[in-house]
């Protein structure tokens, strides 16, 4: 059983494409980063994966069932980007009242609460609370009855860094539960060590999708390496020239340090050829970062995207 | 029939803890108690004039504020949802936007009905007690058909302002569109009609304009409470036209149902086709 399953789905607006045969599924047990610049279809997509409208074309089905329909929707939980509540009610007042809509038990009302860190603040008014706390509340509230399919729209916004390990540490625990989760952010480097598998979109394209090795392996991005040298630079580079793989790598010196990108192929016979030379004092590799993928696969335009409205 | 009740549930505990349900009884009270008191002031003396005269001028001033209050209490009920980044969320539950739309009406409607049934039930008892010589049983009946009449004639403008609230995208919008639909069918309606009836010099088809009044829910409402003393005498301006409707009392009751059934149908239908 699939958590949902998107085949060759469409959806158009008002004739503008705003999703354009995207292919995407997720399994239980899996956290999928969902990136993509603003507009490029990312709120569409969970949309459509929550049943607020259908697809023009194409096919989605959630939880083995048809998305929107209420026996589905009672087992997804879903946290948006920018939720205010009801200002007027206390926090507990309104956890209960979405638990009695999802048909959750209103003993885990208290129990969410405190998981989140809200215990002290439950029973004051909402319009009190910080855009952390309402954050929490919000986090809270999608996990009422124990949701088998989570969707977090920029989750971490307004949390300070130890909530958001906690948040972070939280989704682990579901994950293994088997939950599947999609966590859509633009803090890269944040949601980097926690994801499974990321898909990257771009005006309503599927750009990639895949673990990050595999997307490193598809952008074919070099690898850095950073050699201190042993007796002089100049001394490593000439190592470097003479190795077989070397043809077409980029060099630059920086504080006499070496920095050698090369292909992920001739990384290993790189290395082996400069510890054999005895010229390298240390060494450290620097891997393409989700955000150097994501860059990538945004493209030289992706700057100007950024500034597109949502 | 849960979920509904759980809106309903909501919406009635928002106005309790607003004390807008309180607050509504309370001018709703004073006022009865008020008009049947100093009723009879037009003649020169103060105390209770008589039964018609007090629920006639009841309804003249309820025309003017039940719609105010319903319109007041309901026109941000799917907008003000949708500003707070409720109404998205909301939809992601097993909610229907049925479910939703007719839990809120429930819960305003009950509001509104309460505050009625309160307000205007401690004046009649207080009339029925502080008042000699006064006909209790015809009192009850009056009051009865004025309390529920009251409540039907909010509930059509809940209704219409519901039409508001899942049309447009913005609260101060929506607070402008519900003040135009009090504007209209309290101030202008009638004179539209006066005017039409003027001018028309009695070209207009006189077995057609009487059902006109059917089509504002204050007329067939002040209708319903003033005709049914049926002296008729008490009826001035365009209720005299009402005096010519062919349908009884029974028919003003499903004319004044209708007006919550149909805007709410159509809130509903309007409702459905909204992008969230």
């Amino acid at each position: 059983m699939s958590c949902f399953r998107l085949e060759n789905v469409s959806y158009r607006y008002d004739k503008a494409l705003v999703l354009n045969g995207i292919d995407l599924r997720l399994e239980p047990g899996e956290i999928l980063g969902l990136f993509g610049h603003n507009g490029a279809g990312k709120t569409t997509s969970i949309k459509l994966i929550l049943g607020l409208m259908a697809p023009s074309q194409g096919k989605v089905s959630v939880l083995d069932g048809e998305a929107g329909d209420p026996k589905i929707s009672q087992c997804i939980g879903y946290l948006p980007e920018n939720v205010m509540f009801y200002p007027q009610l206390t926090g507990r007042e309104i956890l209960a009242h979405f638990a009695r809509l999802k048909g959750a038990n209103l003993r885990q009302v208290p129990e969410l609460l405190g998981q989140v860190g809200l215990d002290d603040a439950m029973d004051t008014r909402v319009k009190t609370y910080s855009k952390g706390m309402r954050q929490r509340l919000g986090l809270a509230q999608a996990l009422l009855g124990k949701p088998r399919l989570l969707m977090l729209d920029e989750p971490t916004v307004g949390l300070d860094p130890v909530a958001t390990a906690d948040l972070y540490r939280l989704l682990r625990t579901l994950r293994d539960e088997g939950t599947g989760i999609v966590l859509c952010s633009h803090v890269l480097p944040g949601v980097e060590p926690y994801i499974d598998r990321a898909a990257i979109l771009t005006d309503g394209n599927l750009k990639a999708v895949g673990d990050l090795t595999s997307l490193r392996r598809q952008a074919n991005m070099p690898i850095t390496l950073s050699l201190e040298p042993e007796t002089s630079v100049a001394a490593l580079e000439a190592v470097v020239n003479n190795a077989q793989a070397s043809a077409g790598l980029m060099m630059r010196r920086d504080n006499g340090r070496l920095h050698v990108d090369v292909r992920s192929t001739e990384k290993m016979a790189l290395v082996k050829t400069l510890m054999a030379s005895g010229e390298v004092r240390d060494l450290s590799i620097y891997q393409p970062t989700l955000e150097d993928v994501y860059v990538h696969f945004i493209g030289s335009g992706g700057l100007a995207h950024r500034g597109g409205a949502q | 029939m849960n979920s509904i009740w759980t809106i309903a549930r909501k919406e009635l505990s928002d106005s309790l803890r607003n004390r807008w349900l309180i607050a509504i009884a309370l001018v709703f009270a004073t006022l009865a108690v008020g008009i049947a008191w100093f009723g009879a002031a037009a003649s020169g003396q103060v105390g209770y004039a008589s039964t018609p005269a007090t629920i006639a001028s009841l309804a003249s001033l309820g025309i003017f504020l039940i719609p105010l209050i319903a319109l007041l209490l309901a026109y941000d009920a799917i907008v003000g949802e949708e500003e707070g980044g409720t109404l998205l969320l909301l939809m992601t539950y097993p909610l229907s936007r049925a479910q939703l739309l007719f839990g809120k009406f429930l819960g305003h409607g009950l509001t509104l009905a309460l505050a009625t049934l309160i307000g205007f039930g401690v004046a009649g008892v207080a009339i029925a007690l502080l008042v000699e010589d006064v006909a209790v049983g015809a009192l009850a009946v009056a009051m009865l058909r004025f309390i529920i009449s009251t409540t039907l004639l909010g509930w059509s403008f809940i209704a219409l302002a519901y039409v508001v609230s899942v049309r447009v995208g913005e609260k101060p919008v929506a607070a402008g569109l519900a003040l135009a639909i009090w504007f209209f069918f309290v101030l202008i309606f009638d004179l539209l009609l006066l005017g039409t009836l003027v001018a028309s010099q009695g070209e207009f088809n006189p077995d057609l304009l009487p059902w006109l009044l059917l089509l504002n829910p204050t007329d067939i409402y002040r209708l319903l409470n003033i005709v049914a003393f049926s002296d008729g005498a008490q009826l001035s301006g365009v209720l005299s036209l009402g005096a010519d409707l062919p349908v009884g009392p029974a028919g003003l009751w499903l004319a004044l149902v209708l007006w919550f059934v149909i805007p709410l149908t159509g809130a509903w239908a309007l409702f459905r086709r909204r992008r969230i």
